[in-house]
């Protein structure tokens, strides 16, 4: 046997980076023995249910919970006069507003929380509710963002100064009385001369629609205080448990050494647990005031028409170029509805998150961004669903932008794609909004991508359908969906990245155990990606202790170091990071022991897969199972004992993903119902640490992707009425409604992370919904459309159709 | 999503059902699957005091085919599709079941739940009306029968009496071709538009043809003038054309997430043409 297979045998042993090591978390969960938030029963627990207002604008006149109370097992029953003396009727929110925790003279959105009955089961609770008397006048609603910027109505009569002005929000001067802010990145006056000096420029106003991330499991807590050692212990769908345990320290005054929160097994995030709801305060309070321990899960409908929705963004866009498809600069205007309160969950400067990473894929020199933000009568939030920051709706702004540009051009999307691109060599590129993307090899992926789905043959068949769509051979049309995405993820570097003022670093702490195998605690929580199995593999590697002796454990404040959180595909590029280096502080000490054991110098061994060898003389080793177990029996003079590391890391850069995708749809123009034959899928994560859950997580995102795309949405009435407040009408795909995806890759590492890894969990839904939406848009551009919004669902498609007369 | 509370009752046999039904009147329902009350209740749109559960009683369980099919009320979705003679007798059935909800929900889904809960959005009611069958109701005073075609009033509201139970259905072994045609925007759910066609064919004509529709007013829709406009004829462009007018002059829409009216008839109109169809081609 040669000494190269040994070594590659010794590295396979480890399970480490680069195999396709199999999730750790799934016997679990398969067998349904995962803890979640709902199954933590502690005794004595009371269960909180909420009074929601069933109208999106009204003064609330009076509530009476006398006939509430005086049902048997009622405990109490929270309103915001009970909340205000403790200075809780009201909370601060991520974005840097404040939101009521329980109706204060008013509700501003159907559904809102208007009291918090506790009582002793979860059926009394709900009884209860329908016995909280609430006598409501109704208000004018606004639903339309432009209206709300021209109305009289005041929703926030709390940001209007008693002589009528207008103080400035958290993000600098306001407009109106229903705007919240206006941010504006890169040059206004220079775009818009380049805009009007242009040869060619394509406008569109484009609205992303109103969605919902939709995790399994809903949102939910169990507080429970206690009164004798004055310890909080909140459990809780949380995506960020440290910073939780900050907040609730701020608005509660209880110490934060007084507070654990523990985030148990989530049941999907997608950011809709990223931020803090009512339910979480009042069940604290109301742990507080009872001392014993309140739950309080969400059901379906209160997750889809209270907790955070995402996108809900008007997109007005201006894009230049010359005759020849250049392009020369990016305009774009973005009226954001934020519903009634500002609970954006974004890091603190960036009230439109990395919206400005609109300038895409592409080498676009000049170019302009501005955002403003405004309130109506609709849920709060804006949260990113499966996507760092506001990203999904840049990469759709753009990709959207391009094809709309080829067809002013009259050109191929694909080609005005390629001239268009940043080069290999032009990386690290400074983009014209502000950004340094890190790496990328946008040609080589477009190259790859369009060669396997043989793209010119794909154009061939499409101008013959065409040609028999119009002799009356088919009523389907074929479309073509192409993006070139480009993610900025990883957030952030500390220097302008802050959330409530906490920098967005992330953490690993390790302990390596005598026996040779070790724990691992991190700040960030899986909610399905599966950190135990992946952040155990970047460990195997880079300490040489297999994998599966390795225990990752993330969610309990008490035990983890603090971190930001799982959110915005940060958990690989910052606390991926934060592993590889706690793992290398681990390896120098051992290097120090392993040399101490061999009787050489420090610098005469070095790290050989599971061991340090003496150089030169691979036969003298000690196996880091070895090494630990001296690091517990052993004198070593100048050495303390143990051997155990952590790292906080702060990235210097953001990372940069991208990823070239292809949708081939077929289209039944009578009936508007659409059938995705294909889908390519080829995403650039820099280092890949286990393919097979990154394929997971492509297929996952894909879906969700189509899931947005082809009709998922939150919807509302002209008074506000949500009108898709459960899975009925807001679309979740089935396995039946979800393509088979063929998936590839090309490797370009991030040169600033340690292992080079760049996060792929959100990739294919920023990619995927313009994907998506761009094949639909194709398969009508043979027939003079230019843009039809989404969600393209099978009314809207008909509707499309019948207006360019396909009907006949 | 917690319902009220309610009193449960699971008696052995009808008497029992019909024993709690007199004493309880509106305040007491029967369940079968459940997959529409429960999520009433859930929601609390639905204040049910007294739940009576119809799993113990003998006698609704059956399948019988012959000239005559007869299915029982307790029968399930997943039951009819597994049935080989049923499905061979009135393949219709078996289509039609495979297009309604999951699998799960098959395997609880009943028969007599789909037709007497009276929602428009159930599959069967259009079905039955198709195939023009016959709905046996159990009361205090007996048993009586009443046709599909008059057993819905509107939306939740049938001909069946607050104290009757729906027992079982029964229908002619249907003749010639079948088509059920469904367009819905996901499984699970209801139709957008959907047909029901059976089309006997005699020679290179149709005999006789019967047309109902779904979920495309607040009761299923058997339009008799459709198939009218299809006998005699042999269901060229010019009769399908004359089928759909018919049966766009008998339906009423309504707007929802699915879609405006205008596109609800336009649905309608394409479904049921594939379902002519597919229904003569197998003639």
């Amino acid at each position: 046997m040669n000494k190269e297979i040994t070594r590659q045998e010794r590295a396979d042993a480890l399970g480490g980076m680069g195999c396709k090591r199999k999730r750790v978390e799934d016997a679990r969960f398969t067998q349904g023995k995962g803890n979640y938030v709902d199954d933590i029963k502690l005794p004595g627990m009371l269960f909180g249910d909420f009074v929601r207002s069933p109208y999106a604008h009204a003064r609330i006149k009076s509530i009476n919970t006398d006939r509430a109370m005086a049902l048997d097992g009622v405990v109490a029953v929270l309103t915001a006069d009970d909340l205000r003396p403790l200075g809780l009727h009201w909370m601060p929110t991520l974005a840097g507003d404040k939101q009521m925790v329980l109706a204060d003279g008013k509700v501003l959105f159907q559904g809102q929380e208007v009291a918090y009955v506790v009582a002793k089961d979860r059926y009394i609770a709900a009884d209860a509710v329908e016995l909280v008397d609430v006598e409501y006048e109704e208000l004018p609603v606004v639903v339309d963002p432009f209206e709300a910027l021209k109305s009289d109505t005041v929703l926030r009569e709390d940001l209007v100064a008693e002589d009528g002005s207008l103080p400035d929000g958290a993000h600098g001067p306001r407009k109106h009385h229903n705007h919240i802010f206006t941010w504006e990145v890169g040059e206004k006056d220079a775009t818009e001369q380049v805009v009007s000096d242009a040869a060619v420029v394509a406008e569109e106003t484009m609205y992303y629609h109103r969605t919902h991330p939709c995790p399994l499991e809903t949102c939910g807590c169990v507080a429970s205080m206690d009164k004798v050692n004055g310890k909080l212990t909140l459990y809780g769908t949380f995506q960020a448990p440290h910073a939780i345990r900050t907040v609730v320290s701020l608005i509660s005054g209880i110490e934060e050494h007084n507070i654990r929160v523990v985030s148990p097994d989530i049941g999907g995030g997608f950011g809709n647990k990223v931020g803090a709801y009512p339910g979480y305060v009042c069940s604290v309070v109301a742990s507080i005031v009872t001392g014993v321990p309140v739950k309080w899960i969400e059901d379906r409908m209160e997750n889809l028409m209270t907790t955070a929705f995402a996108r809900d963004y008007w997109m007005k866009g201006k894009i230049a170029a010359t005759p020849e498809g250049k392009i020369t600069g990016l305009w774009c205007h973005v009226t954001a509805d934020h519903g009634g309160f500002d609970a954006c969950a974004d890091p603190t400067k960036f009230p439109a998150g990395f919206m400005n990473i609109c300038t895409g894929s592409y080498d676009i020199p000049t170019a302009y961004l501005a955002v403003d933000g405004v309130y109506t009568n609709k849920a709060p939030g804006g949260v990113s669903y499966r996507c760092s920051f506001r990203v999904t709706e840049a990469v759709y702004f753009i990709e959207r932008m391009i094809e709309v540009l080829a067809i002013e051009l009259n050109m191929d999307a694909a080609e005005l794609r390629r001239i268009n691109f940043i080069k290999k060599d032009q990386f690290p590129y400074q983009s014209a909004l502000g950004w340094e993307y890190d790496s990328g090899d946008y040609h080589t992926a477009w190259d790859k991508a369009l060669k396997a789905v043989d793209y010119e043959g794909l154009r061939a068949e499409q101008a013959q359908r065409v040609e028999d769509f119009k002799a009356g051979k088919t009523r389907k049309l074929m479309g073509i969906g192409l993006t070139h995405f480009t993610e900025i993820v990883g957030a952030g570097p500390v220097k302008n990245c802050d959330i409530l003022g906490l920098g967005m670093f992330d953490s690993c702490e390790i302990r390596i155990h005598p026996t040779g195998s070790a724990i691992a605690r991190l700040g960030t929580i899986s909610q399905g990606q599966g950190h135990a199995t992946t952040f155990a593999q970047i460990l195997a590697t880079e300490i040489g202790l297999p994998a599966d002796n390795i225990t990752i454990e993330e969610g309990d404040t008490d035990t983890a170091p603090y971190g930001l959180g799982t959110y915005g595909s940060r958990s690989t590029p910052v606390a991926g990071a934060a592993t590889a280096m706690a793992g290398r502080k681990i390896r120098a000490k051992a290097q120090m022991i392993a040399a101490y054991l061999l009787e050489v110098h420090d610098d005469d061994v070095e790290f050989d897969v599971d061991r340090f060898v003496v150089k030169g003389a691979p036969e003298k080793f000690k196996t880091m199972k070895e090494i630990a177990f001296a690091a517990y029996n052993q004198a070593i003079p100048g050495i303390e004992p143990g051997l155990e590391a952590v790292s906080y890391y702060d990235p210097p850069n953001m990372t940069y993903p991208f990823g070239a995708y292809i949708c081939v749809m077929d289209i039944d123009v009578d009936t508007g119902v659409t059938d995705i034959r294909r889908f390519y899928a080829l995403d650039d994560c820099g280092t890949r640490i286990n393919p097979m859950i990154i394929e997971g997580q492509v297929h996952g995102g894909l879906t969700e992707a189509l899931a947005v795309a082809l009709g998922q949405e939150i919807a509302y009435d002209d008074m506000g009425n949500v009108k898709t407040g459960t899975l009925m009408d807001f679309f979740l795909p089935t396995a039946w409604e979800v393509p088979n995806y063929e998936t590839d890759h090309t490797v370009t590492p991030s040169p600033h992370h340690p292992i080079g890894a760049k996060g792929v969990g959100e990739s294919p839904h920023v990619g995927g919904v313009p994907c998506f939406s761009n094949a639909v848009n194709d398969a009508f551009r043979a027939f003079g459309l230019r843009h039809t919004h989404m969600p393209h669902d099978h009314w809207r498609i008909w509707k499309t159709a019948n207006e360019l007369g396909l009907h006949g | 999503m917690i319902p009220g509370a309610f009193e449960y009752h699971r008696p052995k046999d009808m008497e029992g059902v019909l024993a709690v039904l007199q004493e309880h009147g509106d305040d007491a329902r029967v369940i079968a699957g459940g997959h529409s009350l429960i999520p009433m209740m859930k929601l609390r749109m639905a204040d049910i005091p007294h739940l009576i559960d119809l799993q113990d009683v003998q006698g609704l369980n059956s399948i019988t085919v012959g000239d005559t099919i007869t299915i029982g009320a307790m029968v399930t979705q997943h039951h009819i599709i597994e049935n080989h003679a049923l499905a061979s007798a009135a393949p219709i059935m078996r289509e039609a079941s495979l297009q309604i909800a999951d699998p799960q929900v098959r395997y609880m889904g009943t028969v007599g739940g789909n037709v007497a809960n009276g929602d428009p959005g159930n599959d069967m009611p259009g079905l039955m009306q198709c195939l023009d069958a016959t709905f046996t109701l159990v009361g205090p005073d007996g048993e009586r029968e009443v046709a599909a075609r008059d057993f819905y009033e509107a939306a939740y509201m049938t001909d069946r009496e607050d104290e009757e139970v729906l027992t079982q259905v029964r229908f002619d072994k249907p003749q010639g071709g079948f088509a059920y045609e469904k367009q819905k925007r996901k499984i699970g759910d209801y139709a957008t538009a959907a047909a029901a066609v059976q089309i006997v064919k005699d020679g290179d004509t149709c005999a006789s043809a019967s047309i109902a529709m779904t979920n495309l007013s607040d009761t299923p829709i058997y339009s008799e003038d459709a198939g009218a406009a299809l006998a005699g004829t042999t269901v060229d462009d010019t009769a399908i054309e004359a089928a759909v007018a018919a049966m766009l002059g008998d339906i009423d829409p309504t707007e929802d997430n699915r879609g405006p009216i205008e596109f609800k008839r336009h649905a309608a109109a394409v479904i049921l043409r594939r379902a002519i169809a597919r229904a003569w081609s197998r003639a």
